[in-house]
């Protein structure tokens, strides 16, 4: 074997390397710099500021004011309405998204069956996931669910006199769970993608095993299907502990009546640019991160005891 | 004790389309089936009508002298083995096997048993508690058929189970399922586009086309007495020859042929023919030799010589252009180019009329 002493500097390999490797891959780093500069601008950056923040006193008009972790002592131990925004969201999410995802699941199955003009359908179904989260419909909805709104004239033809839905506490948190059901189009879209890779053999096994479609579904559908779940229920859950818009216009931003439809975002929006506490807000935006991050991270921990993947 | 299935003009059709064509046929209890036939001709149609998994649309299916026709899958006593295996991948070999059995309501202690029997004959035991994806394509389809067994059937259907598997282990699995069903003596009904597997496995070949039974009987019967140019050329490996051939004369028991120039005397009557036909020879009816039996047939040209170790395969061209494959037992030293003589056995060869019917 031969040896070649080398007389460079061992820094000069490490620039030509670096050199190499910008003139063989430059034009994608070109493409790739818009996303990563609205990355470091949009998102990176602002994140780690709210971090920094979160441990100030800021109320946008003077500098922040560095106070250690007395913002999250706070709201651990002397905030009422953090307790209530976090019941009201928890009870949120527990309802609306199993909900979701079970309705989904049965319009996914019943589109499923081959019918005609299913295209029409799906378009037509997709169409509350996309117009569901827009201060429109959020309008819409509050004047379907309001005491002289559709839903009771309709209920009246009954003789059914129906309450004031969303200015009702025992009501209102309901109207948005059903408006967030309502939006099952893009879960739907997901597990009619999952059902149809379920292979048709295994049905008519199945059925020769004398199994009848209740048993098929529980027995092959589901456990098949738990991956399409497990995407949808931990998308879903983040987008229900995100939600915001229609308790904002429903309650007029205010989370009432008597908070009952005080959601997370909206006690941290009232806390940011109502109170100008963006310190504060700042810390409860780090916590609802966490608790997400938490949920994502059970999910994905129990992932393995009910998650089938085939390979 | 072994079951029959009766098919009395047998239809099927999806929409205006009709893919099989009133289908009449017999299978003796206790008998090896096999359905053959290329792509299309509705040979898994036909399984999955007998299966109850596609609805009849005209005609009878009776199983055990009983009409089927509105049974439901479940309760015609049957079991089917799937070209996909169709494992649940979610449950073990064992849930596999006893999905069936649970479904029927039967206790875990009457399950337990069953399974580890079928188990034991197919040798699957150690893999009980395994996943599919945690198995070869051997293991799988011995679950599939695992899955079959356990229910005890009165009928077995297998669509294609060899497909997916390569060359050596269909022809392993080929054996354990002609040795299961020597062992269970069940009826079973086989589908297939191998003609090597129907003729190594089934008691009765059913060769089919385009919806139509082109001929059903005993593989050799098949083989020695195709009643068309479609079974005389679907059954054997390699294909029987074909060539075109005129009738120079014929009698009550005699037919004179034209072939390529060449004149040939088969023992048949060819009366009712017109004078063009075609004479068609298998492979392995031609010798180089003449001898008892045998009479001379054509002087062919070696265009090309495959030498398999065990068999040698020629493949020649008459002196009017037509092609002639021989095939050849042992090693054999032949040039290409060169001009042989060939000798064929006058039983063994056919011919078949512009209809393609045999004559």
């Amino acid at each position: 074997m031969t040896t070649i002493a080398s007389p460079a500097s061992p820094y000069v390999p490490t620039r030509g390397r670096l050199a190499r490797v910008l003139a063989r891959n430059g034009a994608g780093y070109l493409f790739l710099l818009p996303w990563f500069i609205g990355f470091l601008g949009l998102t990176a950056g602002p994140a780690l500021a709210s971090l920094y923040l979160s441990f100030t006193d800021f109320d946008l008009l003077t500098s922040p004011r560095w106070i250690g972790a007395a913002n999250y002592v706070r709201i651990a131990t002397a905030d009422p309405r953090f307790i209530a925004s976090m019941q009201v969201t928890f009870v949120y999410v527990l309802l609306s998204v199993p909900l979701k995802l079970a309705f989904a699941l049965l319009v996914a199955m019943a589109l499923n069956r081959g019918m005609k003009g299913l295209p029409w359908y799906r378009a037509i179904f997709y169409l509350p996931s996309l117009l569901g989260t827009s201060v429109a419909i959020a309008v819409l909805w509050r004047q379907l669910f309001a005491g002289n709104g559709l839903v009771n004239s309709f209920l009246a033809n009954f003789g059914i006199e129906g309450p004031s839905w969303i200015s009702n506490p025992n009501y209102s948190l309901y109207t948005l769970v059903v408006l967030s059901v309502w939006q099952f189009g893009s879960p739907m879209i997901i597990f009619l993608a999952g059902l149809r890779q379920i292979p048709q053999d295994m049905y008519e096994a199945a059925s020769l095993d004398g199994a009848s479609k209740w048993r098929q579904f529980w027995k092959i559908t589901l456990p098949l299907l738990t991956p399409v779940v497990f995407f949808n229920a931990v998308v879903q859950t983040i987008e229900a502990f995100k939600a915001f818009t229609p308790a904002f216009i429903i309650s007029g931003g205010t989370g009432g009546p008597i908070n009952s439809t005080l959601f997370y975002t909206l006690y941290l929006y009232q806390e940011a640019f109502g109170f100008f506490r963006m310190g504060y807000a700042s810390a409860l935006a780090w916590i609802l991160l966490v608790i997400v991050a938490l949920f994502t991270a059970f999910s994905f921990l129990t992932a393995r005891y009910w998650v089938h993947y085939d390979d | 004790m072994s079951t029959s299935v009766t098919l009395s003009k047998v239809r099927k059709h999806f929409g205006s389309v009709e893919v099989i064509h009133g289908i009449d046929l017999t299978i003796e209890p206790g008998e090896f089936t096999v359905f053959v036939g290329p792509s299309g001709c509705g040979k898994s149609t036909l399984l999955r009508m007998i299966a109850g998994l596609e609805p009849i649309s005209g005609g009878e299916l009776r199983i055990d002298e009983e009409l089927m026709n509105e049974v439901p899958a479940a309760k015609r006593g049957i079991a089917m083995v799937f070209q996909s295996y169709a494992l649940y991948p979610h449950m073990s070999v064992y849930k596999n096997l006893a999905f069936g059995l649970e479904t029927a309501g039967m206790k875990k202690a009457e399950v337990a048993p069953r399974v580890h029997r079928a188990a034991e004959i197919l040798q699957i035991e150690p893999l009980l508690e395994r996943k599919p994806k945690q198995l070869s394509g051997g293991q799988r389809q011995r679950v599939a058929i695992g899955r079959a067994i356990v229910r005890e059937p009165r009928i077995f259907l297998f669509d294609e189970p060899l497909s997916n598997l390569d060359a050596e282990l269909r022809v392993q699995m080929r054996v354990e399922i002609a040795k299961l069903h020597r062992d269970l003596g069940n009826t079973m009904i086989y589908v297939t586009h191998d003609q090597v597997e129907a003729m190594t496995m089934a008691d009765k070949i059913v060769v089919l086309r385009l919806g139509h039974v082109e001929q059903a009987g005993a593989p050799l019967d098949l083989y020695n007495n195709p009643a068309n140019r479609f079974v005389a050329g679907f059954i054997g490996s390699p294909k029987m020859n074909f060539l075109d051939a005129g009738i120079e004369g014929a009698d009550r028991s005699s037919a004179a042929i034209r072939i390529g120039g060449e004149k040939v005397v088969l023992p048949r009557s060819a009366k009712d023919a017109d004078g063009k036909v075609e004479f068609g020879v298998r492979p392995e009816h031609i010798t180089l030799a003449g001898g008892e039996n045998r009479i001379p047939f054509a002087k062919v040209k070696v265009d090309l010589v495959e030498n398999l170790g065990g068999q040698t395969l020629l493949y020649t061209t008459l002196a009017d252009g037509q092609a002639l494959t021989v095939s050849l037992e042992g090693q054999r030293d032949i040039q290409v180019g060169s001009s042989i003589d060939t000798f064929v056995n006058p039983a063994t060869c056919h011919l078949f009329d512009a209809g393609g019917q045999v004559i």
